[in-house]
């Protein structure tokens, strides 16, 4: 069966998180198409390009120089073309006000750094294809939380 | 200022209805709708016909599909979603046999058509579609969650927290507080 493929992006400063993010999606049955980012000005500024193909879906480390993930993600919620992305908050942080904050914000998912492979290929694996649903199922996408 | 709100709810499946419906016949198609998902024409539409429909439809965000399997499956999220928007449905029998009675197919066939395609089972979806609708209950706020298990036929409160945490890793009331501040927040940047 023909199926498209998910455009992911993912901006993290920690090259080794990068690393473990890439190989945990290449093990992932959803075909995906991930473009990484260095830090969050170097995901806003390719997001706001004219006539990019947006992702489906980013994933945004919270802690990142120059411009951390909360900034993006207040970027992307007041940008007209950006504003309904969905958005993936994944942080080390399990503070509760911080996860509510990020959701006050209009962060749409909030993940706690998994600590090992496998856990994070999980996580992955449930937001995509939560995600899935959403792109192709009648399902409100405003009111779309998932805390992992 | 006074600020007021008004808070609306959405006959979805009438929305979709007359959207094809004012289309189609302004399109001058003769056509019968079967459900939401599936169009029935009395002579075969010309390509340019096809073309210009999918062009109308797409401004909608409908989308004509071509392979007969997506169609099932849309027809399956369809009665899905029936089955749980209808608050007349007593829901007592169980929700294998009403699909394959409505789609005269096999459950067997149909949920391993619906994996295939979704990269979700039936039984996932149709517990992602109970909380979707919890979710726009609580929202509504003048629902207990008591009433909300009830619609929804649930055998208790706790049965549908405990599926709601599990499908969205938060609480009922911490999501009803996520999105009470978010609107705040929204009228307060006004």
């Amino acid at each position: 069966m023909p199926l498209q493929t998910l455009n992911i992006a993912l901006a993290d400063d920690d090259e080794d998180d990068r690393t473990l993010f890439k190989e945990a999606m290449s093990e992932i049955k959803i075909k995906t198409k991930l473009s990484l980012f260095n830090n969050g000005k170097e995901l806003m500024d390719y997001l706001t390009l004219p006539n990019v193909i947006l992702p489906e879906i980013v994933f945004l480390d919270l802690n990142m120089p120059i411009k951390n993930g909360m900034q993006c993600l207040n970027e992307i919620r007041n940008h007209p073309r950006l504003q309904d992305l969905l958005v993936a908050i994944y942080s080390t942080s399990s503070s509760e006000a911080d996860i509510e904050e990020t959701f006050v914000n209009g962060a749409n998912i909030y993940i706690n750094k998994p600590n090992s492979f496998g856990a994070l290929k999980q996580a992955i694996e449930k937001v995509l294809q939560l995600n899935w649903q959403y792109h192709t199922s009648a399902l409100n996408k405003d009111n779309f939380l998932l805390r992992i | 200022m006074q600020l007021m709100r008004i808070y609306l709810k959405f006959d979805f499946n009438l929305i979709c209805k007359t959207v094809l419906q004012e289309q189609l016949d302004a399109l001058g198609m003769n056509y019968t709708l079967h459900g939401v998902g599936e169009i029935e024409f009395d002579k075969r539409p010309t390509n340019e016909e096809e073309q210009e429909m999918a062009s109308v439809l797409g401004n909608y965000g409908i989308e004509i599909m071509d392979d007969q399997q997506m169609a099932l499956v849309q027809r399956i999220k369809d009665s899905i979603s029936e089955w749980i928007n209808d608050e007349e449905n007593p829901k007592l029998y169980n929700f294998s046999s009403y699909l394959s009675e409505k789609l005269d197919y096999s459950y067997t066939y149909l949920s391993s058509i619906f994996s295939e395609a979704t990269y979700s089972s039936i039984e996932n979806f149709v517990i992602l579609k109970k909380i979707d609708f919890a979710k726009s209950l609580i929202l509504q706020n003048n629902l207990t969650l008591t009433e909300i298990a009830y619609k929804l036929n649930y055998s208790s409160v706790s049965h549908l927290s405990a599926q709601f945490k599990k499908t969205t890793g938060l609480t009922p009331s911490a999501f009803q507080k996520i999105i009470l501040k978010r609107k705040e927040r929204a009228l307060n940047q006004k």
